[in-house]
């Protein structure tokens, strides 16, 4: 299994060229505006750090990115056709979703991380700043796994995936104690906490779950979404 | 010599036969899957180009299965009737991407005769997404093309494509044909087949209907009455003419809507037609070949 260039460099490409990157642009631009005018103002962190990082930065930037460029990888490859380009290549399909995969990952992380990191910056110093960053970084590479892999199990993957963020790790996160092991969101917010303590965020799960999750996740949705790759039916358009 | 067989294989979509205990094997050369459109010519393809699992029976390419088998694509190519393409990308992008995820020793050069073949060169530096159809179509063959493969499927080629561009695309799957290769092309359109390849495989509602020399098939359809609709200046008196012809099987007479003939042989008929009508001094109004449509050359053939 190696990573391949030319994979990755039409995938970045395509995911460049469609409308839908531009989809990527408000949330980042809210966090880092909202963390401006409270600083502007001389709001008092701990009374917007908690919300803003993690309501808006951790629960919808981060997933909501992974979402739209784990779906927009191969979802749309597999929704317009193109996808046969290179299905119809003698390569591993694991060296396929793992170029794709690293477009999914290397996007997310920039897109996410740099505004998280100036809102963290604002709210409590660098240190919050950079631990974020390795926060979004390890949920980009569970939630990657995770939409890539959704993106060949259903046709409507954003739909779904829309599903897990708000209703699973949203709203069930927050009234039902125990599906937080089950939240990649958790996972982030604990990794970061421990590499930048501040009152601001407060884990749920501990350490060494958040990790052994996050690599179970990453893991098995990986190697699911290779052995559903071989065997994806291309239908024809009209018989 | 690469051959594609498939034994006894059926493909259903839940309680939809889409392909239904079809075998046949080809063999180098060009062959033409002929049918009307909805009879299962893209499952077939599909299956053979690994797109697809036969729900019963096997489809192997030189003896290895084709479902679940990525190294199959080293001798294998496959133009989807499907016009998907990154638009994004120009021709020589396109088909050098090809090139080197099939990891030749020297894409470039690969490239570069691949769309010399498809005579794509002059506007190789364009973004597909300002290409016309039969551009597309000839980028899409280019890039299949691009490792030589031993196998080549398309999937309705000729659609979008202008008459001359339908010429070259003709002579070259010929010219790949007479080289050695095993060539397989689905058409709804039978004179596309006609000029391309001897061999056929007729495939209707799922079924393989008939499969063989094209001539000998055409022989088949040829023989069997054309139905003609014909109205004149006096029906009566040319039925009367028309019964005398060899070529002419029956006639009716319908005081609405004219004559019904039947004739064995449509070049015979018609031009024989004409002559009668002029040597009584009748005018002909109308002349209507009734059951040209391709369903009922189908339909005829499946019940041959």
């Amino acid at each position: 299994m190696v990573y391949n260039p030319t994979i990755a460099s039409i995938t970045a490409r395509g995911l460049f060229g469609r409308r839908r990157v531009l989809v990527l642009l408000p949330l980042p631009l809210l966090l880092v505006g909202l963390a401006l005018l409270m600083r502007a103002n001389d709001v008092p962190a701990r009374d917007w750090g908690q919300p803003l990082l993690v309501g808006l930065g951790l629960a919808v930037l981060l997933p909501i990115t992974a979402l739209i460029v784990g779906t927009g990888v191969l979802g749309s490859e597999i929704d317009d056709g193109t996808v046969v380009h290179i299905l119809t290549k003698p390569l591993s399909r694991a060296e396929i979703l793992l170029s794709k995969y690293v477009v999914a990952v290397g996007v997310t992380v920039v897109t996410a991380a740099v505004p998280l990191f100036v809102a963290g910056y604002l709210a409590s110093g660098v240190r919050l700043g950079l631990g974020l960053v390795a926060g979004a970084a390890l949920g980009a590479l569970a939630y990657s796994a995770l939409f890539l892999l959704l993106s060949l199990l259903t046709s409507r993957p954003v739909l779904l995936g829309l599903v897990y963020v708000l209703v699973w790790e949203g709203l069930l996160g927050t009234w039902v104690s125990g599906t937080r092991v089950f939240s990649v969101e958790q996972y982030v917010i604990t990794v970061t906490d421990r590499l930048a303590p501040t009152d601001l965020l407060t884990p749920n799960v501990s350490l060494t779950s958040s990790l052994i999750m996050a690599a179970i996740i990453t893991a098995g949705a990986g190697v699911l979404a290779v052995n559903r790759l071989r065997s994806l039916s291309v239908a024809g358009e009209t018989s | 010599m690469t051959t594609v067989d498939l034994t006894s294989v059926s493909r259903w979509y839940g309680n939809v036969v889409a392909v239904n205990d079809v075998s046949m094997t080809l063999a180098p050369g060009v062959t033409g899957l002929l049918g009307p459109n909805g009879a299962g010519k893209t499952t077939v393809l599909h299956m053979m180009a690994g797109f697809l699992a036969p729900s019963k029976g096997t489809v192997t390419v030189d003896g290895a299965p084709a479902w679940r088998n990525p190294s199959l694509y080293r001798h294998l190519g496959l133009v989807s009737e499907r016009e998907a393409v990154h638009t994004f990308l120009t021709a020589w992008e396109f088909v050098l991407a090809s090139a080197k995820l099939h990891r030749l020793p020297d894409p470039a050069s690969a490239a570069r005769r691949a769309l010399e073949l498809v005579e794509m060169t002059d506007a190789q530096d364009r973004r597909i997404g300002t290409y016309s159809k039969g551009m597309r179509q000839r980028t899409r063959v280019a890039a299949a093309l691009v490792h030589d493969p031993q196998v080549l499927l398309l999937d309705e080629p000729f659609n979008g494509l202008d008459p001359r561009q339908r010429m070259h695309m003709m002579t070259l799957l010929h010219d790949l044909g007479a080289a050695g290769r095993t060539i397989l092309f689905s058409s709804h359109i039978l004179e596309e087949v006609e000029q391309v390849s001897g061999t056929v495989q007729v495939i209707v509602a799922g079924r393989l209907a008939a499969s063989g020399d094209y001539r000998s098939i055409r022989r088949l359809m040829t023989n069997r009455p054309h139905v003609f609709a014909v109205q004149s200046s006096d029906d009566r008196r040319l039925a009367v003419a028309l019964m005398g012809q060899a070529s002419v099987t029956g006639v009716e007479i319908d005081p609405g809507t004219g004559l019904t003939v039947r004739a064995g042989d449509y070049g015979s008929f018609t031009r024989a037609l004409p002559r009668i009508a002029l040597g009584e001094g009748i005018r002909l109004r109308r002349l209507i070949p009734s059951d040209e449509s391709l369903e009922s050359v189908f339909e005829y053939l499946l019940e041959a």
